[in-house]
């Protein structure tokens, strides 16, 4: 589409008025837009800025290549959705992942609540979260009886946990 | 608790009364949380998603108990259910729309929802009426140590509570402020307030979150920064920083009030007119209207009016509460239609 004022430039401004309670529409180019002083707002939320900011952020290859074990994300596609796929990755990405923190948050280290329990051992979650992993590839390739295995060692590792 | 019930009834952090009522619709706190030894939700296959799902539900059905809390399996329920609970801001849009094995946990007071399988498995949200920073803090930290018996979360010492979103790891906390600022949008000085509330690292959004626009003149301030202070520090800049927008709000009212009482009227008795005569009405023209009302009636211009009603319209009104309302999908002419209906009869003017 055009712009309906210069009727030269792809209109890129798409407004909506309401005037004497009448709807109209307009369909403007960026340049003609300013000239009528329509204040350009560009709605940005968090992880538009965040992806943004990752983009911008020139990790070296061999970052781009680092992958969790665990859940297999590449440091690139954390990247490109700025979403983790597991609770590992901090500890994986964590060289990269200072500068994305200190964009942030200003910080780097957590100074807030503890979780009340002791559990929260990192090694012993990772282990539970591998455990997990075979398990559903266990059923994937219907092997029922180291399934069944996993199942039981997964539930004794939990209500350890839940008892420590 | 049936859906039904709940979604009929009214949203107590709506209600008038709470601390800065006239400025202040509510306050809410969320703590984002995943438990240890799996995969982020939006990473799990859908057999282990709803594995997930099953585990979270015994586990909050066993801190709370059936008669104190209800769970909902958000699959199952049809989408105009799902849009009146995220229009009640009891569950986030990602859930309303997302797919998958997700659900919530609403009290019977409509004051606690625990979202299962959002971004992270575990949303906890407390919501409040009025200016409660302090209050809804400390009850989502209760929940949270209840819940804590009974699942063990993923945390990291120097990280704290890891989640699928870097920006909210840490505390996993966002306390968030719904404000009624018609004034200062009125003598356009809400972009200063913009501007200082970015300065304090505090978000801006509407009334819907995320990337939605500010309609109603409501305005939702939030903190960004979730890790390196702790979830006190992180209360007290709001704390001092919502304070002052109320004062600015307060003078801007007076300043309308004193210097152009004929156009304040104006727009306060025009919008009361409209809304108690319209026959068919836009949701956002119902915002717009209900918003001068409301600032009519702090003013003490207009009298006599449930100041609850008007704030309870302001989500009754939505979309999705309107065709609840009249149990069928409506297109959008007949939504405009079925809200006027609905305004005129709920301010008492058929």
């Amino acid at each position: 589409m055009l712009c309906q004022r210069c009727k030269k430039k792809p209109a890129t401004v798409h407004l909506t008025e309401i005037l004497h309670n009448e709807k109209r529409e307009r369909h403007l180019c960026e340049d003609c837009a300013k000239e009528e002083g329509v204040a350009m707002k560009t709605q940005m939320n968090l992880q538009d800025i965040l992806s943004g900011m990752l983009n911008a952020h020139q990790a070296a290859g061999r970052e781009a290549n680092l992958t969790c074990p665990d859940c297999g994300l590449t440091y690139a596609e954390f990247r490109q959705q700025g979403r983790f796929g597991c609770p590992h990755d901090y500890e994986v990405f964590a060289e990269p992942l200072k500068e994305v923190l200190q964009k942030v948050h200003g910080a780097t280290e957590h100074t807030g609540k503890m979780p009340q329990r002791a559990g929260a051992d990192l090694t012993a979650q990772r282990q539970l979260m591998q455990l997990r992993r075979q398990l559903q590839a266990a059923v994937e390739g219907e092997k029922y009886e180291e399934a069944a295995r996993l199942r039981d060692l997964i539930k004794e590792k939990e209500s350890a946990g839940e008892t420590r | 608790m049936k859906l039904d019930d709940l979604i009929t009834s009214p949203s107590p952090w709506l209600e008038p009364g709470g601390p800065q009522s006239d400025i202040v619709l509510s306050t809410r706190v969320r703590l984002a949380r995943n438990v240890a030894g799996r995969l982020f939700s939006t990473r799990l296959q859908p057999e282990e998603r709803q594995d997930l799902e099953a585990f979270l539900k015994k586990a909050v059905l066993k801190a709370f108990g059936p008669r104190d809390i209800t769970w909902f399996e958000l699959g199952d329920l049809q989408e105009i259910d799902r849009r009146c609970l995220m229009e009640r801001h009891l569950i986030s849009r990602e859930l309303a729309t997302g797919d998958g094995h997700r659900g919530v946990a609403i009290d019977k007071d409509q004051k606690i929802a625990i979202m299962a399988n959002e971004e992270d498995h575990l949303r906890l949200q407390v919501i409040c009426c009025g200016l409660q920073l302090e209050q809804a803090w400390r009850e989502a930290d209760t929940l949270d140590n209840r819940l804590e018996e009974h699942l063990t979360y993923a945390f990291s010492p120097t990280l704290g509570y890891l989640t699928a979103c870097p920006t909210n790891v840490g505390t996993g906390l966002r306390a968030s402020v719904m404000l009624h600022l018609p004034s200062l949008v009125l003598t356009r000085q809400i972009e200063k307030v913009f501007r200082a509330v970015a300065r304090m690292r505090l978000a801006v959004r509407g009334l819907y979150g995320e990337g939605t626009q500010a309609t109603g003149d409501i305005y939702q301030i939030s903190n960004q920064v979730s890790l390196g202070r702790s979830e006190a520090d992180i209360l007290k800049t709001l704390e001092s920083v919502i304070p002052q927008i109320i004062a600015y709000e307060q003078q801007a009212r007076d300043v309308l009030a004193t210097e152009s009482p004929t156009a304040l009227d104006d727009r306060v008795f025009r919008s009361w007119g409209l809304l108690t005569s319209a026959r068919t009405i836009s949701s956002e023209e119902t915002l717009t209207l209900l918003s001068a009302v409301r600032l009519g009636i702090h003013l003490r211009r207009l009298e006599g009016i449930d100041l609850g009603a008007i704030n309870e319209l302001f989500v009754l009104t939505r979309r999705g509460h309107i065709q609840k309302m009249r149990g069928a999908e409506l297109g959008e002419t007949e939504r405009d239609v079925a809200r006027a209906d609905y305004i005129r009869k709920r301010l008492g003017a058929d």
